[in-house]
């Protein structure tokens, strides 16, 4: 009885969509992509502005100097580095101690959960070194931060170099209202984790640390530099880090505003800014920034030293130096001014940057589009899983009623069995690295990376050993219980990911709500499952290996994208061991038992 | 005080004093001068209106009015906040040939202090008694004061310190008090924010001379920023404000007209405002130095002046009535002794509380008896 809606028209509503369901989840699923590359279309787009009132303009005089001299200091560095095999501690102790910066040192080691072939480390044993410079009349409350990794060979020198060349400028000024800490930490994101974790008196990886002596106040903001080449023709700018969380757009805006008045050339994703919008190769060129924004922030992996700072509420972003082959060159001296531009403004915060937006993709370093504006592209999405639940009235209780206790067992079945899996794919591996090295002749992270494939691969066969489980065959329609509530999952799952990194949902509903939609066991079971495993989790990594490589424009062969891929899982791995991130266990403890819950309804018999 | 009373029954009662001088002498009609200037603004990105109130500060002490006939009022600490790059200063110019906060200011009302209820506290008298003197606004009804605002405004408000306003209405009413309670002979009201003149809108009183740096629905621009120290040094209306003042000299004739043509449109980029509906004299009367000096004028007579009878007592003839004794106290402003020994407020009478349980008693009772006791068990 309807007493506030028009029982009439619900009911054509409701035979509306059911009738059309099909093709109305298809115009979704369109316009969900469309509107998703139409945010790279720059009328579509903001222009990036200043929003914090604190920092203003960038009204500043930069006055560096010294950019010869700390580049000079930058080879004092590297041949200490080769001397000393590691870090040398003892030289950057008395080079900070001699610019007037309170110096201290933290310890810290680390055995990683199996070898680490990209960077050619197992037991890592490292000691981070920073100095901080007091503000003269301040009360030590607040603190920024400027670190250069201390890399192996000979990357980064300069960064170390301009890094101590900044602080004995800064030293000499009187206008500081927070501390400023200078910090040199060694194994990049291992040595920047341990010196977080110290500093925050937190321990949530397992790591091995020295307390740190010293300390500054609340950090409200930092930087990271990497600088390998004496001149630079372009500064890049890094913000995605770990968990896909970016700093807020103001240190962006900052970064780009300083640029602009210095002149230097800036680029974000290692892409130039285009002028030609409307232009087809303009809007190709800035599709592809974003897409490269978007698959960096899926990854979950922090994509520079800054990528830690985030998760304290520490904005934070990465400036890479780029040398290419162009005709400008910037020195070092004016990138220590920006810097100091920078560090000035940044010196005039009064709280935290908290005016602008902190979710956002960038298409090119002065646009953006805010959360707003990209949103509806998933929701369209998940509207088409909502489609799918909303007309099957009253199936739960019928369900219940006439197939009673084994009914909800062979439903039941299949969700703790993909959940088992799931745990299974997410523990087997690292546990099981040693047996794997005993009986296969590879080394520990291809035997770790291996058996998350064969796990993987081993839940496929699921469905035909779920069934002998059970005493019966399964009922008619407990397909379509199995279907809503994995459904319902999936919407939830996504929704829920698409809300903290929503590049990570976006993908991830790119495939699997296709998958979700049009599952059932009546298709043809052939062709569904091979598109049902093409779409899988896995295989959408595979081919956003490759589509990563040639949106770098660097494409590589099927075998060197197979290794880089198998890389790519054992780094996953690593991530979450070591800095907490969360795509590997929500892909392996949610996303694919729910993508095998399909599968199962997919051969459901 | 006596010796003005004398000078004046002297001029009054000689002919021989040329009559333009006395006219001058009596056009003002004030005999000392007061200035109130607040700053409502803090954070150090607001360094300008700091630099603006402290360069009024400047002139009005130069051409004579003293600290402890100046109230100001200042929200925030530019000159020792940890970001001046040349600690103990507050720069006019980027230049920086004039340091505003020199050596010998004396701030009365600081950082959180500065607040809008303070601020109608001074300007009416409500002091508590405990208030020190140099934060008084001690001024009587010969009393010409000057009153300079500047901060972020609105139309028809000013921001206190981020977290409050006061309205262009609340301000005519506390000049009306100040009228009413006799606290001033003229007022001038300057306020530099973004569209200013929305505050002298609501005036009411008589002799209050109002200007404002912009209209409504127009900002107020800043001069110019100085990139070593990196904020905006001053606000354009008080930087040729100050250029002007600078100028103006203790016996300085130059009069009201004159101020009001300081930053025109093409300096200013806004188009100041005043109003002089409400003061009774011609601005072109009123000097400069009225409101931003104190002056005495003196003039030194060389001539002898017959006295008429010597000043006699009147003579007490209480000899045969009995004496009078006349007590005088002051009037309190609250009835005290009233609140203090006040008796309670005589309510409205209730039937005592017994009555009504018993009342209620009785009537569940029916209830149940008439509809049987089954019932009792659903409210037990």
């Amino acid at each position: 009885m309807g007493l506030l809606s028009d029982p009439n028209r619900r009911r054509a509503l409701i035979s509306l969509l059911t009738r059309l369901n099909a093709p109305i989840c298809v115009v979704c699923y369109m316009a969900g992509v469309a509107w998703f590359m139409g945010l790279a279309f720059e009328p579509f787009t903001l222009r990036t502005y200043m929003s914090e009132n604190a920092m203003g303009s960038t009204m500043v005089e930069e006055r560096f100097p010294a950019g010869e001299r700390a580049l000079g200091t930058g080879r004092e560095f590297s041949a200490h580095k080769k001397k000393a095999g590691g870090m040398p501690v003892d030289w950057l102790v008395k080079t900070m101690q001699s610019r007037g910066l309170e110096v201290f040192t933290q310890r810290f080691s680390r055995r990683l959960p199996f070898p680490d072939e990209d960077k050619e480390r197992y037991m890592v044993k490292g000691t981070n070194v920073y100095g901080i410079l007091r503000a003269p009349r301040a009360p030590r409350t607040e603190a920024l931060v400027l670190s250069a990794p201390c890399s192996p060979g000979d990357d980064n020198n300069q960064a170390v170099g301009v890094l101590l060349g900044l602080a004995q400028y800064f030293r000499n000024q009187v206008f500081w209202a927070k501390d400023i800490i200078f910090l040199v930490n060694e194994h990049d994101l291992i040595g920047m984790q341990a010196w977080l974790e110290g500093y925050h008196h937190t321990n949530t990886t397992g790591m091995d640390w020295s307390p740190l002596q010293g300390r500054g106040g609340s950090i409200q903001a930092a930087l990271s530099l990497e600088l390998s080449s004496d001149v630079v023709t372009s500064l890049d700018l890094v913000l995605e880090g770990l968990n896909g969380q970016l700093p807020n757009l103001d240190l962006a805006n900052l970064f780009y505003a300083f640029c602009q008045k210095i002149g230097v050339l800036c680029t974000t994703q290692g892409k130039l800014q285009r002028n030609d919008w409307d232009s087809v190769s303009g809007y190709s060129h800035a599709v592809q920034t974003m897409m490269l924004m978007v698959m960096k922030q899926a990854s979950g992996r922090p994509w520079g030293d800054h990528g830690l700072f985030l998760r304290y509420h520490i904005e934070a972003a990465t400036i890479k130096g780029i040398n290419s082959f162009r005709q400008y060159k910037t020195d070092a001296t004016t990138i220590g001014r920006l810097l100091e531009g920078m560090y000035r403004k940044l010196n005039n915060l009064l709280e935290r940057l908290h005016q602008s937006y902190f979710f956002y993709l960038m298409p090119s370093l002065s646009h953006f589009v805010s959360i707003g504006y990209y949103m509806p592209a998933f929701g369209l999405l998940a509207l088409i899983l909502l489609l799918r639940v909303s007309f099957q009235p009253r199936l739960l209780t019928t369900y219940l009623l006439t197939d009673g206790v084994p009914g909800v067992l062979s439903v039941l079945t299949p969700l703790v069995i993909s959940h088992l899996t799931g745990v299974a794919l997410y523990t087997l591996p690292i546990h099981f690295q040693e047996i794997a090295v005993e009986h296969f002749p590879v080394s520990e992270t291809e035997a770790v990376v291996l058996t998350a494939i064969a796990v993987y691969t081993a839940g496929l066969a699921l469905p035909h050993n779920t069934h002998r489980l059970l005493t019966g065959r399964g009922t008619e329609n407990g397909w379509k219980v199995l279907k809503l509530v994995a459904v319902l999952y999936l919407a939830v799952l996504l929704g829920c990911t698409a809300l903290i990194n929503f590049s990570l949902g976006f993908i991830l509903a790119l495939t699997l709500v296709p998958v979700a939609a049009f599952v059932t066991p009546d298709v043809p079971k052939a062709l569904s499952a091979f598109i049902m495993v093409i779409l899988s989790p896995a295989c959408t990594l595979l081919f956003s290996v490759f589509l990563f490589q040639e949106l770098q424009e660097m494409p590589v062969s099927f075998l060197d994208g197979w290794m880089l891929y198998l890389s790519v899982i054992s780094q996953g791995i690593l991530d979450h061991a070591l800095y907490g991130s969360l795509v590997y266990p929500l892909v392996a403890l949610l996303v694919y038992p729910c993508w095998l819950l399909f599968w199962n309804i997919l051969f459901w018999k | 005080m006596q010796l003005q009373l004398f000078v004046i029954i002297l001029f009054l009662f000689s002919p021989l004093v040329p009559q333009e001088n006395a006219g001058q002498f009596f056009s003002s009609g004030h005999t000392n001068n007061w200035a109130v200037l607040v700053c409502t603004s803090r954070f150090w990105f607001n360094y300008r209106h700091v630099a603006n109130t402290l360069s009024v500060y400047r002139s009005v002490k130069r051409l004579g009015i003293p600290d402890s006939h100046i109230v100001l009022m200042l929200a925030d600490d530019m000159a020792c906040n940890h970001r001046n790059p040349k600690p103990a200063t507050v720069f006019s110019h980027k230049n920086m040939e004039l340091n505003v906060y020199g050596d010998d200011v004396e701030v009365d009302y600081r950082g959180y202090e500065v607040t809008v209820e303070n601020f109608l506290r001074v300007l009416t008298g409500r002091l508590p008694p405990s208030t020190p003197r140099s934060k008084r606004l001690l001024s009587d009804d010969r009393s010409n004061i000057l009153i300079y605002l500047t901060g972020h405004g609105g139309n028809g408000f000013l921001k206190f310190q981020d977290s409050e306003e006061i309205s262009n209405v609340e301000l005519a009413d506390a000049f009306e008090q100040m009228w009413q309670k006799r606290r001033y002979n003229e007022l001038l009201f300057i306020i530099d924010t973004c569209q200013g003149a929305s505050m002298y809108e609501r005036f009411y009183s008589p002799n209050l001379m109002a200007l404002a740096s912009s209209q409504v629905g127009e900002d107020s621009l800043s001069h110019q920023p100085d990139l070593a120290i990196g904020v905006h040094l001053m606000d354009r209306y008080t930087f040729y404000l100050l250029e002007f003042l600078e100028d103006i000299h203790p016996s300085s004739k130059a009069n009201m007209n004159d101020l009001f043509k300081v930053c025109p449109k093409s300096q200013c980029v806004s188009t100041p405002g005043h109003r002089t509906d409400l003061f009774l004299r011609d601005p072109g009367s009123a000097l400069i130095t009225d409101f931003f000096g104190s002056v005495r004028k003196v003039e030194i007579t060389m001539e002898t002046i017959n006295l008429t009878e010597p000043i006699q007592q009147v003579e007490q003839n209480f000899v045969n009535e009995e004496r009078q004794k006349e007590t005088y106290s002051y009037v309190d402003q609250l009835p005290v002794s009233e609140i203090i020994h006040q008796k309670p407020k005589q309510k409205d009478w209730h039937p005592p509380d017994g009555f009504i349980l018993g009342l209620w008693t009785l009537i569940l009772l029916v209830f149940f008896k008439t509809y049987g006791m089954k019932h009792l068990k659903h409210i037990f």
